[in-house]
């Protein structure tokens, strides 16, 4: 630690940071805009000024920027200087001169970081009385929305758009004051991290078009602390409620994971919510079809049906924990199954298996980003476990850090640095049978089918230790191509591999569980990162579900009265007839979800279900992280959280012991005592009975406006708020009004610190964890000196083989189509590619076909007729079939099939 | 003794004062422009609403009473899909409009809103839009906002210079 003084008050520092990042974790109050923890110093904006000292007996001091000065030991500056507040007041002055006078009209206004730190420098009249400069905007796609007057020409949108995220199309034009930000033409922002510009932009340049749609100041809307639905990673987040609708999701920073930024998945997808699909009262099946119903009508229904045993649940990766574990109380753990397909299930718990035998473990998305060396088996990881690549983006500048510290120039002086490193860039090896969106920052990438991306991996194990099991027949091309990356990760401080469950193979996840455990091995700290590939996907598999298969067969038998469907549309997990089948053999259909899935509407009854953003419940993500999120609002109508719904039917049909699960806590603690290896979810989060200074944590900001209004049309008597059993939070603006513990923190909001930068005054240190710990409780670590520790598993797999007459399909996936819930946001509907298979450019052409034309294609005893299009660098032999994309039938991948022209 | 005689003289001579009791409804007080009472929702001088739902006046309001919702016609012109105030919850300190950007909201010298059934003191926009620019009649905040909206495009609004030509090369 290094001693400062500031102000003449000494403190003791941090001495690798810049003295603005030193000030703001002291508390002060410093205005700038360029800087960003994430993105480093530029010294651009001179906003952050503060006057230097030379020594105590230094009276008059000279004005050096904040974001420039390094700490050093005994550094004298002062903030509060009369000179240096009167620069700062000018240079803000300045900014604001073309500013367009539209705060009223202005998305950002209320969450401003401009008008914030205009309010903090004290300028307030406009004295510039000549003509403003104007530009037109640019229509930038579904998700941003551009008003480029506003812009003040901090440069962070490039910085962080280009050099941060890796995108090609967004980029400063013309000079001197008419700096324009935007794309060479008008089109959809092609990076799948875009909308954190929303955030990034210090103005209204760059907001968010989904909220313009349903407008709502930041004060007005009602917050709970949240974890993302739509991948595995579990990113925390922080929806924003008003009258009865969601409006909007912002990042919710967590040191440990998601950081400063989401992708646009988890950013835009929240409009399923508002969805028209949704099912907001009892669905009975009556007169060949699906009717609204009254609570009672339908939970007299279920109690005769459940009163005949034999009833089976079918849980969901995308279901809570404590939706999973009350069904399985409901049908017993032995008639509990997994709703996933089989080879999901198959791999999730290898993948578990591995991480939890060691010896490699499984990094945290941060860790990720201090990567020095990756090697990528088979993952298109933008597509799968987006905010991963973007972790994965930032790795491949670790050993390249080296050139400025030779230079001796500071890490967080971060054009400087670019300068220094050049083009230069740490080892990243991406195999996947396809071009993935990492491949500009890989150092090689190796393109083939899954049994030839496992040999490789394989191969690098053998060649990283020699008692690894041995790859025969292997090409020189690919022994040497082992080789290298070999040397790569051995020459590593803290080596990575990464991999996953998308090309349905086990022996990649073998090949990744070698490498690691060769390297660590060789005594290297190795990372082994899975992507899972649905929000709990990983808590579903701790409980031990049986295959969905086991289900299937015992409904072919007859044997099945009554199945219990949750949050599940089996048509996504297995092909058409099976699932057919396995409806019609349940006398009784019983489906609780959120939306009229094709699966809801075979069901005899459908009960509402409360989404992400109507229930709490705790999900696990890919590092094993049982993370908890709560209640942004409460629905109208009938929904609710699907364990108390499970609740209710325990209780009609006559099982007294489910009186006892009345709130979450209940039933967390007997999740906890039922399942040891889920036993740590009780602390992934305060109890509903924690109080700070004996209030709830109010999830309305102070200043939420309407209360006594909103409600006046319908009668002008206001109705109490409602409460909430199951969390510490209050549906209301009312309670503990300081910083509530980490995993409470419905939103970020600070005195003089309106717009999302108030996490700079939440956080420990800035860009630390946030104080107190970040939130989540690690269920997942590798056992010490168990037997399977470090030995090797698995074999190599055959060569693939090309056949003369068929194609060998593998599964392709999209950010923006492969999920189900974000299918269902208007948003990024506007972006799901249409149906179609991807073949090699070579294959085509010997079939005749031409992109765009349609083909038909038997695979796996399905037939369906799909567009062509022409992957040009895929290997030749190899087809994709996209998963989960509307239109596309689900089939077991990867399979050989056929493609023939029509 | 005398100051009783005092404050008789005093009860006498007032009964040769003007009367300041007034026969109210009868005769109707004057009240100045500024007095706080109706609120009122004014239109731009060309006709358009003025208010454009910032929320403002919903924030600075004490007693939450008024509640709205933007939305945006095809232009991009912003306007409030529902404006409610609730009258039974007002009380009429004027924060308001003191808030309000574009002098849209406004406090009018009506007091006589009272009602026998409180439902009735919740007013939505169709109740509180008049049909002129109130006590502000000149001022559009559409001329001054940088933002382009139907018949203002980008450049046009006072004291702009028109829109910038990316491809020019002039210093």
């Amino acid at each position: 630690m290094t001693k400062v003084y500031v102000d003449n008050r000494p403190f003791e520092v941090r001495p690798d940071q810049c003295m603005l990042q030193a000030c703001l974790t002291l508390g002060f109050d410093l205005p700038y805009f360029c800087w960003h923890p994430a993105l480093g110093s530029v010294g651009a904006c001179r906003q952050c000024a503060v006057k230097q000292y030379k020594d105590e007996n230094d009276k008059k001091g000279r004005i050096v920027m904040s974001c420039m000065t390094p700490v050093a030991e005994g550094l004298r500056i002062s903030i509060h200087d009369p000179e240096v507040v009167a620069f700062r007041a000018a240079i803000i002055e300045g900014l604001m001169e073309s500013h367009p006078h539209d705060c009223p009209v202005c998305d950002e206004g209320g969450e401003c970081h401009l008008q914030d730190m205009t309010v903090m420098t004290g300028h307030n009249y406009r004295r510039y009385r000549f003509n403003k400069r104007t530009f037109r905007n640019q229509d930038l796609g579904p998700f941003v929305n551009h008003e480029m007057n506003r812009c003040i020409q901090c440069y962070r949108c490039v910085r962080y758009y280009r050099e941060y995220a890796g995108g090609r199309d967004l980029k400063e034009f013309s000079m001197r004051n008419q700096v324009y930000f935007g794309r060479y033409e008008d089109g959809t922002l092609e990076n799948e991290f875009a909308g954190n510009l929303v955030e990034i932009c210090p103005t209204g340049v760059f907001t968010d078009k989904t909220l313009k749609r349903h407008y709502t100041r930041k004060w007005d809307l009602q917050f709970a602390p949240s974890i993302c639905v739509h991948c595995g990673l579990g990113c925390n987040t922080s929806p924003g409620e008003r009258y009865g609708s969601l409006r909007r999701i912002v990042n919710r920073y967590h040191g440990e994971l998601n950081g400063y930024f989401l992708c646009d998945r988890g950013r835009f997808s929240y409009e399923f919510v508002n969805s028209e699909r949704r099912v907001r009262q009892p669905l009975l099946r009556q007169d060949n079809g699906l009717r609204p119903t009254s609570k009672a009508a339908v939970l007299d229904r279920l109690k005769s049906i459940l009163a005949f045993g034999k009833v089976l649940g079918i849980g969901s990766p995308r279901a809570s924990l404590e939706a999973n574990f009350a069904l399985r109380a409901l049908v017993g753990a032995e008639r509990f199954f997994a709703g996933t397909a089989p080879a999901e299930q198959r791999l999730t718990s290898l993948m578990l298996q591995i991480l939890r035998e060691g010896p490699a473990r499984t990094p945290s998305l941060h860790e990720i980003e201090l990567s020095d060396a990756v090697l990528i088996l088979g993952e298109d990881v933008t597509q799968t476990a987006p905010r991963m690549a973007l972790a994965l983006r930032q790795s491949v500048r670790q050993q390249t850090f080296q050139i400025a510290e030779k230079l001796k120039i500071p890490l967080w002086l971060d054009h400087a640095v670019r300068e220094a490193v050049q083009e230069e860039k740490g080892p990243l090896f991406i195999a996947a049978p396809y071009v993935t969106r990492l491949d500009d920052v890989a150092r090689e990438t190796y393109r083939a089918a899954p049994q030839e991306i496992a040999r490789l991996g394989f191969a690098v194990a053998h060649a990283l230790d020699g008692s690894a099991p041995e790859v025969a027949g292997l090409s020189e091309e690919l022994r040497n191509l082992a080789g290298r990356v070999a040397q790569a990760l051995r020459d590593a401080k803290r080596p990575l591999v990464v991999s996953g469950p998308s090309l349905n193979s086990e022996s990649v996840i073998y090949a990744a569980a070698n490498v690691a455990s060769a390297l660590c091995r060789a005594g290297k700290p190795a990372g082994l990162s899975f992507t899972t590939p649905e929000c709990n996907s990983v808590g579903l598999n701790l409980m031990g579900a049986r295959p969905l298969a086991e289900a299937m067969e015992a409904a072919q038998k007859g044997e099945v009265e009554a199945l219990v469907i949750l949050e599940n549309d089996l048509y996504r997990r297995a092909p058409r007839q099976q699932v057919d089948a396995l409806l019609k053999g349940a006398k009784h259909v019983i489906v609780l979800d959120s939306l009229l899935t094709p699966t809801a509407s075979q069901a005899e009854i459908v009960l509402p279900a409360g989404t992400f953003a109507e229930s709490d419940g705790t999900l696990v993500n890919n590092e094993g992280r049982a993370q908890r999120f709560f209640q942004v609002f409460v629905p109208q109508g009938d929904i609710r959280e699907s364990w108390r719904w499970l609740r209710e039917m325990m209780i009609a049909a006559g099982r007294r012991e489910a009186a006892a699960l009345e709130t979450l806590d209940h039933v967390d603690e007997a999740l906890a005592q039922a399942l040891p290896a889920l036993a740590a979810v009780t602390k992934a989060a305060p109890s509903a009975s924690f109080r700070e200074a004996g209030a709830k944590i109010p999830r309305a900001p102070h200043r939420y406006s309407g209360r006594t209004a909103m409600h006046a049309n319908i009668n002008v008597s206001e109705p109490k708020p409602p409460d909430d059993p199951d969390s510490p939070l209050s549906f209301s603006m009312e309670g503990y009004p300081d910083q509530p513990p980490s995993p409470l923190i419905p939103f970020f909001w600070s005195p003089a610190w309106n717009s999302i930068q108030a996490v700079n005054k939440f956080q420990e240190e800035i860009a630390g964890p946030l104080r107190g710990g970040d939130p989540g409780v690690r269920l997942i670590e590798p056992t010490p000196g168990s037997e399977a520790n470090g030995a090797y598993r698995g074999a190599p797999p055959e060569a693939f083989s090309v056949r003369e007459e068929e194609r060998f399909f593998v599964p392709l996936y999209h950010i923006f189509g492969s999920e189900e819930l974000s299918q269902q946001a208007p948003a990024v509907a506007e972006l799901i590619p249409k149906p179609y298979i991807a073949i090699a450019t070579e294959d085509a052409a010997r079939l005749q076909l031409k992109e765009g034309d349609e083909a038909e294609v038997r695979l796996n005893g399905s037939t369906q007729r799909l567009a062509i299009r022409l992957r040009e660098e895929m290997p030749k032999g190899l087809a994709g079939l996209p998963v989960g994309l509307p239109g596309v039938e689900t089939v077991e991948l990867p399979a050989w099939g056929k493609i023939t022209r029509v | 003794m005398l100051s009783v005689i005092r404050t008789l003289w005093h009860i006498f001579l007032h009964a040769f004062h003007p009367r300041v009791t007034v026969q109210y409804p009868d005769e109707k007080p004057y009240l100045a422009p500024r007095y706080r009472g109706r609120i009122i929702l004014s239109r731009d001088p060309d006709g358009g609403e003025r208010c454009v739902a910032c929320y403002l006046c919903a924030v600075a309001c004490p007693v939450d009473c008024i509640s709205l919702q933007a939305t945006e016609d095809e232009t991009g012109r912003r306007y409030p899909e529902f404006f409610r105030i609730n009258f039974s919850r007002c009380i009429f300190c004027g924060y308001c409009e003191e808030a309000c950007p574009t002098y849209a909201i406004q406090l009018t010298p009506d007091f006589e809103i009272c009602e026998y059934n409180r439902q009735n003191l919740v007013y939505e926009k169709e109740d509180l839009l008049i049909s002129g620019p109130g006590k502000y009649p000149d001022y559009s905040f559409w001329r001054v906002a940088g933002v382009e909206i139907g018949g203002k495009g980008k450049g046009e609004s006072e004291r702009e210079d028109p829109p910038a030509d990316l491809r020019s090369l002039m210093p």
